[in-house]
């Protein structure tokens, strides 16, 4: 697993008007530049937020990947909530969820 | 000249970004809290406002993290989240690299710090200087205390670290205020958003008001994660501001556990 690669993905990705132009059109270009592994390549080609959130993103990271993704804060909540029920607990990082029940 | 404010405030994305979400109550009292701290930030006649913000993947990654950063640039550029999900514009905010470099070179006499003549304030300064410096007159210097990417600084140093900045804000002519602005208990931009544990804010705002070094300095990573959340880890802005201001009263002018903005939402300030 590249966790690192994958946060660095994003994390370059929100701060680059640009490069968000450029993945939204051809996510391959931007990909083919980190090293993936496929399960992460195939989670950052899908937008899939939830499977993000399980690989161990960090959600100050995430949350401005799901809002360029077009989802809703409240979508993109439940985005994770339903990702911890196909797939159980966060894999690393410190975003692991403890119950997964917050108030909102 | 001297330190003639010190304070903190929470500076979670929703306070501002998710409003139209919140119950009326929540956010005018909030708001209105936020008032009453930039009033009291205005007294204090400040020529310029340190925020001591830990700040979430802006400008720092792994690659090459600082425990502690100082902002150097005659300019910033913020938030570098998408204003309409943020609900603040984008803009520039003044700096001052004159300053912000005495201020640099004396903390380095006591503590190792990073420094960035570029910066981009995210929601951790851009949302407190929404409500505490609207006209964005002030000169701004961003500090950061990394509190996203472990190895985390141990919270001994952020006190060391509150002191030399105390130190440095006391030898330089200016009048400095320091805002240090986090989160306590929270579990920000994850399925357990809007959980807040205020039994563990309460006992932690008691230590904070108190300087209580000791207690303030008991938590382990360990616990706060698991009482306090990922976002438990901003104690460390807290810290840093009682490092500040030993043997002063702090006092917390309003609490309120908010869901919807993720946080026990805070406003405080020392008397100095």
């Amino acid at each position: 697993m590249s966790l690192y690669q994958t946060q660095k993905l994003l994390y370059q990705l929100n701060k680059d008007v640009q490069m968000q132009t450029s993945f939204l059109a051809d996510h391959e270009a931007i990909l083919s530049d980190f090293k993936l592994t496929q399960e992460e390549h195939d989670a950052l080609a899908n937008k899939d937020i939830g499977l993000l959130y399980i690989l161990g993103v960090n959600g100050q990271i995430l949350m401005h990947f799901a809002a360029m993704c077009g989802l809703a804060w409240p979508e993109y909540i439940q985005a994770m909530r339903d990702a911890l029920a196909v797939h159980g607990n966060v894999r690393a990082g410190l975003y692991v969820t403890t119950d997964g029940k917050g108030a909102v | 000249m001297s330190l003639v404010f010190a304070g903190v405030c929470s500076h979670a994305p929703g306070i501002t970004g998710r409003a139209h979400m919140a119950d009326p109550d929540d956010k005018e009292t909030l708001y209105s809290a936020f008032d009453d701290m930039r009033e009291a930030l205005e007294a204090s006649k400040p020529d310029a406002l340190i925020v001591i913000a830990a700040e979430h993947f802006a400008n720092f990654f792994m690659n090459n993290m600082p425990a502690y950063c100082i902002g150097a640039a005659d300019e910033y550029e913020g938030p570098i989240e998408d204003p309409q999900w943020l609900g603040i514009e984008r803009r520039l905010i003044p700096g001052n690299p004159d300053l912000s470099k005495r201020i640099i070179a004396k903390v380095m006499q006591d503590v190792d710090v990073a420094y960035a003549e570029e910066w981009k304030f995210d929601h951790g300064i851009s949302v407190p200087l929404h409500f505490l410096t609207p006209e964005y007159e002030l000169d701004i210097i961003p500090v950061n205390i990394n509190c996203q990417g472990p190895p985390l600084s141990p919270l001994h140093r952020a006190w060391a670290f509150g002191q030399a900045l105390r130190k440095a804000c006391d030898e330089v002519p200016e009048r400095i205020a320091i805002v240090a602005t986090g989160g306590i208990s929270h579990w920000p931009a994850t399925p357990d958003s809007g959980k807040i544990n205020a039994a563990w804010d309460k006992e932690f705002l008691e230590r904070w008001c108190a300087g209580d070094k000791d207690a303030l300095l008991s938590y382990t990573d360990e616990e706060t994660w698991q009482d306090a959340g990922q976002g438990g880890f901003e104690i460390r802005a807290f810290i840093a501001i009682s490092g500040a201001t030993i043997g002063s009263q702090a006092n917390v002018h309003y609490y309120r556990p908010i869901p919807i903005f993720a946080v026990g939402c805070t406003t405080g300030w020392v008397d100095l």
